[in-house]
């Protein structure tokens, strides 16, 4: 029984992590009673149980996640929406508008193609496509801002123990930010260099969200980006 | 010409050791639209590969309910052979096309991704024998740099026979000229071989040999996948001084 | 990059307001051209060959020369080839198939440019009269869609040129025989694309590959050393009045001197 690496060593996919009893977690998987990585990143033993903390991957969508995405297709009674998953997610006409779907209801012009909402995933169907719904607080269509992209697995990073990462930068930047778990980023500022400032400290956590002393960084790193504008 | 003897020193006609590899060096993430690549020189190979998906599969008819497709394409480029070649693809690009697929498969978990598709492209920029199996080291380092979930990398290799010697990791001309030759794909901690191909003609034990060989051949470029992995994170490393 | 080929409005309408302010999304004024980086004899199989980095786009160009049959209207003369491969793996848009109508557009506007620019005297190119050929072909791999591949491709296909070692072939008893021999093949002038893009009231050059999927439309200028035009290509579905196609051309002359300097002064 015997863990074969150390905490926050890197592995790669097929690296042998336990030998023996162990509860499996992310990235990993059980074969012939050893647990093997299944994806390039950093190990984690811990509680009973050894993980992968992946530094590299697509989106995972969970039920509970707030996505961003782009409406890309329309059929009856429901939109597809591109939130970088591997399949497109599916908005019901009943979880748009808080009604049944009627024939005559004209869809585009309550969601057209191009536009970009805020969205909850509900429910993932038996072919794991996500469910989504813009019902509900703080959802729905994007009329403003622009959205840019991070590794969905930075986005705990970005966000911080309790909101305090994303809390800063909206306090420094002035900017209204909505993180998708999917990795999308919808930001929107008053002024150019507020947005400007945001894209660039969001683009540095997403380098280096696997490294120590990020806060205090980011902290100075905002504070030499005012600078350089002034 | 002396006849062989295990004790004299035999040469190749670049001067390498029967097991002796040609200058191996891959670099991960370089292709900034890809989910996932990886770059490699195998001797004067060199190719690029690129990883798309798990992503929505088009036509939806091809796509599979309960798991993920996995497509493979080998294409060369017209400079990369003397004289230039046409950029359309032959009957020997679809086939390894294909074997390269077979190759892989094992290697990724499909049945995450129901009705999706993964690509994988091949492209040959300068070809000098055993462009399936670069192709290959190289796939491999893309996929786990795409972050798909796999159950090991796959490395790959060539043994053959040459001039009535068995060697590894066959040039061109040695490919051309040679006796025998047998490309093989390997997944190395879960013990399993995923690519077996020959062309020529071996005695039973040749064969052996020259798989024990191309699995030799599989371990040291194994070392070399898992260095370019690592490489991308310890640059990250350093660019977090700035 | 959408994968789906759907350009967000938001995403549209970002560009607009940049290019409107005159400071672009990446930072950029109208007027200028991301980093360039050049490298030349990459690829030992190919006679000629360079890799070109235009910010994101990332071209490789190979030139190998053959003997052939040449063109029926001009039996003495060598013959000129270029291809264009958008490969897959160089953006999400790109399919694997034969050439589709943009990179046969980006062939046939780079060959444009070589041509009317008279870089090679091809008369110097013939070997038996009505006979062989010399054959030069110049194949563009776009290795990463960054957007503006023309002027990418005709940066990397002039640079291969300017760098190519051509086998010698000789005529002996009516036969083609191909010597050990090799000389520089010759390239008399140095053309360069620029293309200019129209969002909204903007005109902008060096297009990314966002900028390119919300433009107008695209106007690409081939010019050479003296400033002569050898090829104009206007693409895209939207019109231009004579005055902005005077402003891109004023653009386009200005931007090809900044651009020919870093061909020419990278060797």
């Amino acid at each position: 029984m015997s863990a074969l690496f150390e905490s926050r060593d890197l592995v790669i996919p097929g690296d042998v992590l336990y030998e023996g009893r162990i509860r499996t977690g992310d990235n990993t998987y059980l074969r012939q009673g050893k647990v093997y990585a299944s994806r390039i990143g950093l190990v984690e033993y811990g509680r009973g149980m050894v993980s992968v903390i992946t530094l590299e991957a697509g989106y995972n969508p969970l039920v509970g996640d707030t996505v961003v995405g782009d409406v890309v297709d329309i059929e009856l009674g429901r939109w597809n929406v591109d939130i970088d998953a591997s399949v497109a997610a599916h908005l019901n006409v009943p979880d748009a508008i808080d009604a049944p779907f009627r024939p005559d209801i004209v869809m585009p012009d309550i969601l057209d193609i191009g536009e970009t909402v805020v969205a909850k995933v509900v429910d993932l169907d038996r072919w794991r496509t996500p469910i989504l719904s813009i019902l509900g607080r703080d959802l729905g269509k994007v009329e403003e801002g622009f959205t840019i992209r991070i590794t969905p697995s930075k986005i705990p990073r970005l966000i911080g123990k309790q909101g305090s990462m994303v809390k800063m930068i909206l306090k420094e930047t002035g900017c209204d930010i909505v993180i998708g778990q999917n990795g999308r980023i919808l930001i929107n500022g008053e002024k150019r260099e507020q947005e400007d400032i945001a894209v660039k400290v969001i683009g540095k956590i997403d380098r280096e969200a696997h490294t120590t002393g990020l806060t205090n960084r980011i902290q100075e790193y905002i504070k030499r980006l005012k600078e350089e504008f002034d | 010409m002396s006849p062989r003897k295990k004790k004299k020193k035999w040469n190749r006609v670049d001067g390498r050791d029967f097991n002796e590899l040609r200058p191996l060096k891959i670099e991960s993430g370089v292709l900034p639209n890809a989910d996932g690549s990886a770059y490699i020189e195998m001797g004067k190979n060199k190719i690029m590969v690129g990883v798309f998906g798990p992503r929505e599969m088009h036509p939806k008819h091809l796509s599979r309910p309960n798991m993920a497709v996995l497509r493979c394409r080998y294409h060369m480029a017209p400079f990369s052979v003397d004289p230039r070649r046409s950029p359309a693809p032959s009957r020997r690009d679809n086939e390894i096309s294909m074997v390269m697929r077979y190759a892989l498969e094992p290697a990724v978990f499909l049945d995450r991704y129901p009705r999706s598709v993964i690509d994988v492209y091949a492209e040959i920029l300068e070809a000098d024998g055993g462009t399936r199996c670069a192709s290959l080291n190289a796939a491999s380092v893309a996929l786990v740099d795409a972050g798909i979930p796999m159950r090991d990398l796959v490395v790959s290799c060539a043994a053959g026979k040459y001039d009535g010697q068995l060697v590894l990791d066959l040039g061109d001309h040695e490919d051309q000229e040679g006796e025998a030759d047998v490309p093989l794909a390997y997944m190395p901690k879960l013990d399993m071989v995923t690519l077996l191909q020959m062309d020529g003609i071996l005695s039973p034990k040749e064969f052996d040999g020259c798989i024990s060989l191309a699995l030799e051949g599989c371990q040291k470029i194994y070392e070399t996948q898992r260095e370019a992995l690592k490489k991308k994170y310890e640059v990250e490393e350093e660019e977090k001084k700035d | 990059m959408s994968r789906f080929g759907i350009v967000p409005r938001i995403k549209l309408r970002k560009i607009q307001e940049a290019v409107s302010s005159g400071k672009r999304v990446d930072g950029r004024g109208l007027k200028d051209l991301r980093e360039i980086s050049i490298k030349t004899g990459v690829l030992d199989k190919a006679e000629g060959s360079a890799e070109v980095h235009l910010g994101d786009t990332w071209v490789m160009v190979g030139i190998k020369i053959g003997v052939g049959s040449p063109f029926e209207d001009t039996p003495d003369e060598g013959v000129l080839i270029c291809n264009a491969e958008f490969v897959p793996l160089a953006s999400p848009l790109f399919e694997p198939g034969p050439p589709r109508e943009n990179s046969i557009e980006l062939a046939r506007v780079v060959d444009r440019g070589l041509r009317s620019a008279e870089v090679f005297d091809f008369s110097k190119l013939g070997l038996i009269p009505g006979g062989k050929v010399y054959m030069i072909f110049v194949d563009l791999y776009i290795l990463n869609h960054g957007g503006n591949l023309i002027d990418a491709s005709a940066i990397a296909a002039i640079s291969a040129l300017r760098n190519t070692m051509m086998p010698v072939y000789e005529v002996k008893d009516d036969k083609i025989v191909q010597t050990d021999k090799k000389k520089p093949l010759e390239v008399r002038k140095t053309p360069v694309a620029v293309t200019v893009v129209k969002i909204g009231d903007g005109l902008l050059v060096d297009p990314t590959a966002d900028e390119e999927e919300v433009m107008d439309t695209r106007l690409t200028f081939t010019i050479d050393e003296d400033g002569n035009i050898c090829a104009v290509q206007k693409s895209g579905s939207q019109g231009l009045t004579s005055d902005e196609i005077k402003a891109a051309l004023e653009l386009a002359l200005e931007k090809a001197s900044e651009i020919n300097g870093k061909i020419t002064g990278t060797e």
